[in-house]
């Protein structure tokens, strides 16, 4: 029974986890990782 | 159980999340630039790789941690929180492309290594220092007389990025070639260091530099998939801790934080007593020793 009430916790905290990812999207922050991983990037590669 | 379901699925996925076949012929767009881009695959995995269709998340974290205006990561690391809350480590035994290199060259028949204790334990702490230092600290407060920052792990010390983004860039695009010197040599050197390391240790990016790994395993003890052990059908005859080749002993640690949850030990085990699961499943005979 404890087990299951830690598991509804856990779920809880993945579905926060995921709230605040959502939000992140949403203020901006995918646009951002979006045009670093649509360009090379020239840190990955090695060049100056 | 299909005999080797981890090396599909992680082949499987390393193809899937790298399917950008255009990316690697000749005389097209050297990167896919569609809408997957936005989001991060769970492992370490080049967004400079011509076949990538995902971003990485620690390049992806660098990336929002170094933009002129300040502010908190809330997308990327609400992802990776979530994707650690899930499965922890699972990722590194299943779903990442460059731990899958690692343990592809350690089947390179060369003499293999035992990193003595006094100098493995002190060593797999490093990678919660290039987690801290490398990916978080150094891009959140250095920045250049332009006013942006630097993503210093991308930059100085990723291996993956130097395979996956480097090399195959470098080879297809000639338009790269002569911008090439010194960054780019220091970075081959820890790569082919890499390389030559993984054929004698067990994936020691993983064990001793991954900062993603590190992250992961911060919710090890607390995911909701785990591993659980039995000590009530366990025999005590050890078959599990020798077999696993990260250095765990999943009879007294089985959600240890280097453990990539591979489930090798689980298939050693001649009585079951190892398994993975959420609670649901959990037979009252059942404990679980964090
Ligand atoms: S260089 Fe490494 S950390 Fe940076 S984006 Fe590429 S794989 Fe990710
Ligand atoms: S430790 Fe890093 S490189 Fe290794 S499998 Fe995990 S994410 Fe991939
Ligand atoms: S304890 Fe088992 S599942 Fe974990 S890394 Fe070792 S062999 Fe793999």
């Amino acid at each position: 029974m404890k087990r299951n009430h830690s598991n509804k916790f856990k779920i809880v905290l993945i579905a926060a986890a995921l709230a605040l990812c959502v939000f992140g999207a949403l203020s901006g922050e995918a646009s951002i990782v979006f045009t670093k991983a649509a360009t090379i990037c020239m840190e990955c590669i090695g060049l100056d | 159980m299909i005999k080797h379901l981890r090396k599909i699925v992680q082949a499987g996925w390393g193809l899937l999340s790298n399917g950008y076949i255009k990316g690697f012929l000749p005389g097209a767009p050297r990167l896919y630039t569609g809408a997957l881009k936005h989001f991060c695959v769970p492992g370490l995995n080049c967004y400079s790789c011509p076949g990538a269709l995902g971003a990485c998340p620690i390049g992806a974290l660098q990336a929002v941690l170094t933009e002129r205006h300040r502010r908190f990561p809330f997308f990327v690391l609400g992802y990776l929180a979530a994707v650690g809350l899930l499965a922890g480590r699972f990722i590194c035994g299943w779903l990442c492309l460059f731990g899958l290199l690692q343990e592809l060259l350690y089947k390179v028949p060369t003499p293999k290594l035992t990193v003595p204790e006094k100098i493995d334990r002190p060593l797999r702490k490093l990678k919660y220092l290039v987690l801290a230092v490398l990916v978080v600290g150094l891009p959140l407060l250095y920045r250049t007389k332009y006013g942006a920052g630097l993503p210093f792990f991308c930059k100085y010390l990723c291996p993956a990025g130097t395979l996956e983004g480097g090399v195959f860039q470098v080879l297809l695009n000639d338009a790269l070639r002569p911008a090439l010197g010194a960054l780019f040599r220091w970075k081959m050197a820890v790569l082919l260091f890499c390389i030559a390391a993984s054929t004698v240790v067990y994936r020691p990016f993983c064990k001793y530099l991954c900062p993603l790994g590190a992250f992961y395993s911060l919710f090890q003890r607390v995911s909701l998939v785990r591993q659980r052990f039995d000590s009530h059908v366990c025999t005590g005859c050890g078959a599990c801790a020798k077999s696993c080749a990260m250095g765990v002993d999943p009879r007294t640690a089985p959600n240890s934080a280097e453990c990539i949850r591979c489930g090798e030990c689980q298939k050693v085990c001649p009585v079951h007593a190892l398994s993975f699961g959420a609670g649901k499943n959990i037979s009252s005979k059942e404990q679980i020793v964090s």
